[in-house]
């Protein structure tokens, strides 16, 4: 096994013990990180599979906006139950 | 007791997963697959018996010096023209949905941004652009192309959102830009039809692979493919940072 070898055994088993942590988590805003990690973590695993295109979509949509819709939405979904 | 369940049954699956693709007949194994049967190598090849040099080669069946794009923009244009229609309906449901009110203002936060943050932005907004702007132009030669690069370009505008509790686009405006971009791109199609023989054939000159005019009308596309993600996806964050005016 060469080193990139290693790499992707750490990156997948990483991406799997993530993965679980966003589904089982309690508290929705940390589901909502995790997701973010989730997606940065796969970022380099296409890196690593040689896909730059699949990589620059997901890192720029994965973990840019995706999270910051979804931390937006739970912010006023606080406010409606605030009210 | 249910969280073990849950890790087991996904042990099991993956398990079930990997016995079933290992030694399956419908798969050849790495090496051994016969790539003159499959249309791959024709995307790769571009039909021509000598190789493809950067920098170097005329006018090839299709000019982009990315695979990829040359297989999203120009061997299967209309599935792209397919992915455009997609996120316009989920932008549709979206404003539907949240944007119908006659009257809105800005979601109110619990935080004031302050000076240092609002000046920042403003310089941080530029660079991204231009990123963005650089990733839809090269989008022929390097990886990226009109997704990724409306995407950063819609990212900018949600930095500005973000750090100023006053500021609002002209949203208008993007929803003009959005239809226009979307009605070029099918009328592009059209005259590929009318020039040449099918729907979104490339009708412009090919040229030499790797110039920044080159490809023909693949860099036209990307831009308005970039111009309609781009404005889709700020209307769309627009409508998720404001809300309506309590009467």
């Amino acid at each position: 096994m060469t080193t990139i070898d290693y790499i992707m055994l750490v990156v997948s088993v990483l991406l799997l013990i993530i993965a679980f942590l966003a589904v089982s988590e309690k508290k929705l805003i940390k589901s909502v990180i995790f997701l973010s990690a989730l997606s940065m973590l796969s970022v380099v695993a296409f890196v690593i599979m040689k896909a730059p295109d699949v990589a620059l979509t997901e890192a720029v949509i994965g973990s840019g906006l995706v999270t910051a819709l979804f931390v937006f939405t739970l912010l006023s979904i606080k406010k409606e139950e605030a009210k | 007791m249910k969280k073990l369940l849950a890790f087991a049954l996904t042990i099991g699956l993956g398990v079930l997963i990997i016995f079933a693709l290992d030694a399956n007949t419908s798969f050849d194994d790495f090496g051994y697959a016969d790539l003159s049967e499959r249309v791959s190598s024709r995307y790769i090849t571009k039909d021509s018996t000598a190789d493809i040099i950067f920098g170097v080669t005329q006018d090839p069946e299709s000019g982009a010096a990315n695979i990829v794009t040359s297989i999203v923009v120009d061997y299967r244009s209309f599935d792209t023209l397919g992915e455009v229609t997609v996120l316009f309906i989920s932008a549709l449901g979206v404003s539907l949905l949240l944007g119908s009110a006659v009257t809105q203002k800005r979601l109110s936060l619990d935080f004031k941004p302050n000076f240092m943050l609002r000046v920042a932005s403003r310089a941080l907004f530029g660079i991204i652009i231009m990123t963005g702007v650089y990733i839809i132009l090269h989008g022929h030669l390097t990886p990226g192309g009109g997704f990724p690069g409306g995407t950063m370009i819609a990212s900018a505008m949600l930095l500005l959102y973000l750090a100023d509790d006053q500021f609002r686009a002209k949203i208008k405006s993007f929803k003009i830009l959005e239809g226009v971009a979307g009605s070029l791109y099918v009328v592009i199609g059209l005259v590929g039809l009318v020039l040449g023989t099918y729907f979104l054939q490339n009708f412009l000159p090919n040229g030499t692979v790797g110039d920044l005019l080159s490809s023909g009308i693949i860099p036209i596309v990307y831009i308005l493919i970039g111009l309609k993600v781009g404005s889709e996806i700020s209307g769309v964050i627009d409508n998720f940072l404001t809300e309506e005016v309590e009467q």
